[in-house]
């Protein structure tokens, strides 16, 4: 009993000026990490370019506890984004979703890869099929003399 | 009255720039000396007159000249005056002033330092130059005027956006701009050499060192502003894939790709076409960037504009720039050929080309990921964002083979390489990031698989660079000193070296801060701790801050380790007088290996707050790592052989006729070129 007072008496005192480890903002820190990643991947549709999670407006508080609540509840990560997108649209996801509308913004990388590495190798290919030059002895020669005047100019 | 003459010395500016764009190039065309001869005293003439617009609208925004429209929607009489100077930049018309100013400068650097270029050459590069001031100018006079007045004036102006009232808005958009515009200089060189249909490794020589130096600002701007957002923006992050991060990030990947491709053109006299394509694709993005940028089809924190007019001219200037300079490729692109040395499947060469490929694939993965929720809309198909998430699942995919070849091509042969010698050379380098990679996450405490290929990625890099200085240094004749052999190496190798290691740094750094960061949000009142990454944070409460345009809420927080005072944070939230809504300014602890973060949240009763702690470790080496590349570039653009005489036409005629004789197509040509290649490579 005399304990339980001098507990609860170091508690009511913490505040007052008694070092004591701060209480998370989260009720729930492991689900607050849940919907952050969820809210991550949200737009924040009223702010300009921001993501739900890291925006101070209204809007993006609401949705963040929002989806606590639905996280409580016992929805999942996907539940809760199927119900953002039915409520504001494609719009709402950083990610958009892969379909024929995204098609080429989803392909569109590899597309671009793949082409530039194509053309890279049949242009290689091509020019090597053309064969090396053959230099004479007179080239040589030439180049030699070239060479020979040219050698003070880049000291390596 | 002032502002006006600010308004005439830019209407003089234009007849000035016109003149320096068409006289010069007419001249060159015709072999006129006297026409040609016009390009210099233009360029200067116009840098005077640029500068006096510059000097007066600072005079009306430093003296608060509310009459002057932009000086009203920028700036009030709160402001404080380092502020007001910085406006200049802060809105849309100061901004294109700021551009043109730069553009001028750059213009007179290549000026100042063309004296040995062929008179035709410097009159053609100059005379583009002309060109793109004279459309800038003629976008600045006829839809942006900074010096628009507003009668009669309002009693007190509106502020400059609060989130650009700080002293990093100093540098950022200078050091932005001196990159994007200085790309003006190699796609002027690459116009000329068009013209003159002179495309050879001389060319490239020229336009080297002023590619590098432009390349050394835009990396310096793109850095600043991912470290300033990094700091103001309050949440940690340093880099969002915000449109207009990304259209500064674009000629940056491209003029990396340039970089490089006119390292070969120069060396090698290969990728001529390629190069030259690259050149006014370049240039061609950082206009891009500036129509995205200035037009309002963007809505993020840096668009200040909202008229269409602006847009619909700058995209129609882009169009006859771009369009232009394709146009005069297609027509004489087709004469470059024979394309210089030959090079096998596996060289150097081919590596590069790989690597310029992969370049610009990523820069067209940004420019997809940028433009498609744009395209998507106008065609009526609906909206959709593209943010973090998108860019993060494609462009690390199409960047990461691309950082894999840095390695590979600085130890690879010219001409022909091999693949059991390659595997050889790099066998060490190999071992060595393949066990960094398995072992430092376990060491960390925390292993994922983009652990491990950061990691590999990083330690690849500065292996294989320290493979390639091993390999430099044993080609010195034997019993030579250390020292001997070390200053031996040129200082353009060097630079590729640092750059090289600078990404290596930064891969660090980025794995490191994204695997290991950690954060929390508690509620604090006066004397509470929280724990982060081994940091205690203890709170010692909230007062109020009077500044000059706002009012703050300060907390005082200090922060221990092992029972010492490692520092005292102040985050604040400001609200300005100006605005509604308030603004958070974060407080950072920098460090060589973490910063610890601290931002002050909403006030939960009088004594109770939220905050926010964040623990990033090496997040300062990411900056680090720009930095180094930016030495390497400043190192790689002094290399000596560009301050000795550059071959040309005057000094060395003999090599001029090997190099400029056009034969006839073909096998003719390609014995020139090859002859040509062992003139270089003495």
């Amino acid at each position: 009993m005399g304990k339980a007072l001098v507990l609860a008496f170091l508690l009511l005192a913490g505040g007052t000026g008694w070092a004591k480890e701060a209480a998370p903002a989260a009720e729930d820190p492991r689900l607050e990490q849940r919907m952050m990643a969820i809210a991550a991947e949200l737009r924040c549709l009223v702010c300009q370019g921001q993501s739900v999670a890291n925006s101070e407006a209204d809007l993006a508080k609401d949705m963040r506890n929002l989806m606590r609540e639905k996280l409580r509840e016992g929805q999942n990560e996907r539940d809760i984004i199927e119900f953002m997108v039915a409520r504001y649209g494609d719009f709402v996801l950083w990610r958009p979703p892969f379909k024929a509308t995204t098609l080429l913004l989803w392909l569109g990388p590899l597309l671009l890869v793949a082409a530039g590495l194509f053309a890279l190798f049949r242009r290689l290919a091509r020019e090597r099929a053309e064969g090396e030059i053959e230099l004479s002895e007179a080239d040589h020669a030439r180049a030699a003399t070239l060479l020979g005047s040219a050698a003070d100019q880049e000291p390596r | 009255m002032v502002p006006e003459l600010g308004q005439f010395a830019l209407v003089l500016a234009f007849v000035v720039a016109l003149t320096q764009g068409i006289l010069p190039l007419a001249g060159a065309a015709r072999g006129n000396a006297a026409w040609m001869s016009v390009a210099r005293p233009a360029a200067y003439g116009q840098l005077v007159l640029i500068a006096i617009a510059f000097a007066v609208l600072t005079y009306a925004l430093v003296t608060g000249d509310f009459t002057v429209a932009y000086v009203a929607n920028n700036t009030n009489s709160k402001l404080p005056l380092g502020f007001r100077v910085i406006a200049l930049w802060g809105g849309h018309e100061g901004s294109l002033l700021l551009w043109m100013l730069i553009l001028s400068l750059w213009t007179v650097a290549v000026a100042l330092f063309s004296r040995r270029l062929p008179e035709e050459m410097a009159a053609r590069v100059l005379g583009v130059m002309g060109l793109i001031a004279a459309g800038f100018l003629a976008f600045t006079l006829f839809t942006s005027n900074p010096f628009d007045r507003l009668l009669p004036g309002p009693p007190d102006g509106r502020d400059l956006n609060p989130l650009l009232q700080d002293r990093g808005m100093m540098f950022h958009p200078p050091l932005l701009y001196m990159g994007y515009v200085g790309f003006s200089v190699a796609y002027a060189f690459a116009m000329a050499a068009l013209l003159s249909g002179r495309l050879d490794a001389v060319w490239a020589r020229w336009s080297r060192p002023w590619t590098t130096a432009a390349w050394v600002f835009l990396t310096l701007g793109n850095g600043f502003g991912s470290w300033w957002a990094y700091y103001v923006l309050g949440w940690g992050g340093w880099w969002f894939w915000d449109p207009v991060e990304n259209s500064s990030f674009m000629p940056w990947l491209l003029g990396t790709a340039l970089i490089h491709s006119l390292a070969v053109t120069e060396k090698r006299g290969s990728f001529r076409s390629w190069t030259v394509l690259l050149a006014i694709v370049t240039f061609g993005f950082s206009l891009l960037g500036t129509f995205l940028v200035r037009s309002s089809v963007l809505t993020s924190v840096h668009a200040f504009a909202t008229d269409p007019a602006r847009g619909v001219f700058i995209l129609a200037f882009l169009v006859v720039v771009v369009g232009g300079s394709l146009a005069l490729y297609a027509w004489r692109g087709s004469r470059i050929r024979p394309e210089g040395g030959r090079f096998a499947l596996l060289s150097r060469e081919s590596l590069l080309l790989t690597n310029n490929v992969l370049l610009a694939a990523a820069t067209g993965t940004v420019m997809l990921g940028t433009l498609y929720p744009l395209f998507l809309d106008a065609l009526g198909l609906g909206k959709v964002s593209v943010g973090t998430p998108y860019f993060d699942a494609v462009f690390v995919p199409v960047i990461a083979p691309a950082l894999f070849l840095m390695g590979v091509g600085p130890i690879a042969r010219w001409k022909k390489a091999s693949l059991p010698e390659l595997a050889v050379r790099l066998r060490w380098a190999l071992g060595i990031s393949l066990a960094i990679a398995l072992l430092l996450p376990f060491a960390l405490g925390r292993w994922s698989p983009m652990l491990s290929f950061g990691f590999a990625l990083a330690a690849w890099i500065a292996a294989t660079s320290a493979v390639s200085l091993w390999d430099r240094i044993k080609q010195a004749p034997s019993g030579t000193s250390a020292w001997t052999r070390l200053s031996g190496v040129s200082r353009a190798f060097y630079g590729m070296l640092l750059a090289h290691v600078g990404m290596a740094v930064l891969i660090a750094g980025v794995t490191l801060d994204k695997g290991y960061e950690s954060d929390k949000e508690v509620r604090m009142e006066a004397g509470d701790t929280v724990e982060v990454g081994g940091y205690v944070f203890r709170f010692d409460g909230v007062t109020k801050e009077a500044g000059p345009n706002y009012a703050a809420d300060r907390a005082t927080i200090q922060v221990i380790r092992s029972g010492e005072n490692v520092a005292t944070l102040y985050p604040s939230t400001r609200t300005y007088f100006s605005q509604q809504s308030p603004i958070k300014k974060s407080a950072i602890d920098r460090g060589f290996t973490r910063d610890l973060i601290v931002l002050l949240g909403d006030a939960l009763n009088a004594n109770t707050w939220l905050v926010r702690v964040r623990y990033k470790p090496f997040v300062e080496w990411i900056w680090g790592g720009v930095l180094l590349m930016v030495l390497g570039g400043l190192l790689a653009a002094a290399d000596r052989r560009y301050r000795l005489a550059a071959p040309g036409w005057r000094d060395e005629p003999h090599l001029a006729a090997v190099r400029y004789a056009q034969p006839a197509p073909e096998a003719g040509g390609r014995k020139i070129m090859a002859l040509t290649q062992e003139v270089d490579r003495g």
